[in-house]
């Protein structure tokens, strides 16, 4: 019952944010809706039982990510004549009916998942211990390139947006 | 009673919102938040998977689905700022020169 409505809540408010994310056109504005939606995201990864992608989905994403985002929006301090021209009414709904059409594809594109209900899951799923259980013995490998791959993201991203590099 | 379905076309609609916002709009910088969009939809339906299946190895892909997402957001965001310095603008239909 009240899975239902939270889900219903976060799934609906989940959507409207995602609609103003990609129609506003100030991107301070789009950026606090998407922190908004990613929010919501996690609210539903918690009612998914993944209490610890919910946790890392805020810490991360709307901490991490959308700050460095709203960083960047403020230093490139962008003029309203800078932002573009205001968007045609055909362009608005060449989006609009692309956007539709796409969802509706994608929707039709699979019919029936045959899996009725959430199975019983053990008190574990989902929990901090459970998740680096399995990260730390059979992820390893991945979990070490992906620590590979944020350094020479960082590196990367230090070495492009500097002036000069020595 | 909320089924995988449910979150299945929640997700697909959040990714159709992100890609709509990549061929639509013309600002680098919310061309990046889309494709943010678009990752949390995958990391979504991940993690229905993952409960309707009552397998936890999901959580593990939308884990590093997240890593590549926090290095794409930065190395984006510094080529963006570096196209800024460069040619001073931020609209992808004026950066047409591969040309510095």
């Amino acid at each position: 019952m009240w899975e239902s409505v939270f889900f219903w809540i976060f799934s609906v408010a989940a959507v409207a944010l995602g609609v103003l994310v990609i129609t506003f056109r100030n991107p301070v504005h789009s950026a606090m809706a998407l922190i908004g939606n990613l929010f919501c995201v996690a609210a539903l990864f918690a009612l998914l039982d993944a209490h610890f992608l919910a946790a890392i989905q805020v810490l991360v994403y709307a901490g991490a990510i959308m700050v460095l985002f709203m960083f960047v929006i403020m230093l490139l301090n962008l003029k309203p004549d800078e932002l573009g021209p205001a968007r045609q009414n055909a362009a608005k709904i060449t989006g609009g009916v692309l956007l539709g059409w796409i969802a509706i594809r994608l929707i039709m594109g699979f019919s029936g998942s045959g899996m009725e209900g959430a199975p019983e899951i053990d008190q574990n799923f989902g929990t901090i211990e459970s998740t680096g259980r399995l990260i730390f013995n059979q992820y390893l490998l991945p979990f070490e390139v992906a620590s590979v791959l944020l350094l020479a993201a960082i590196l990367g991203s230090v070495s492009i947006a500097k002036k000069k590099l020595w | 009673m909320i089924t995988i379905e449910h979150y299945l076309i929640l997700s697909f609609i959040m990714f159709a919102l992100g890609v709509a916002g990549v061929l639509t709009r013309r600002n680098a910088l919310i061309l990046l938040m889309s494709v943010e969009l678009m990752l949390n939809a995958a990391n979504l339906a991940l993690l229905a998977f993952a409960r309707f299946t009552g397998d936890q190895t999901g959580h593990i892909l939308a884990l590093f689905v997240m890593t590549v997402a926090a290095a794409e957001a930065a190395v984006g965001l510094a080529l963006v700022l570096a196209l800024f310095r460069k040619r001073g603008t931020v609209n992808v239909d004026e950066i047409n020169s591969l040309k510095g």
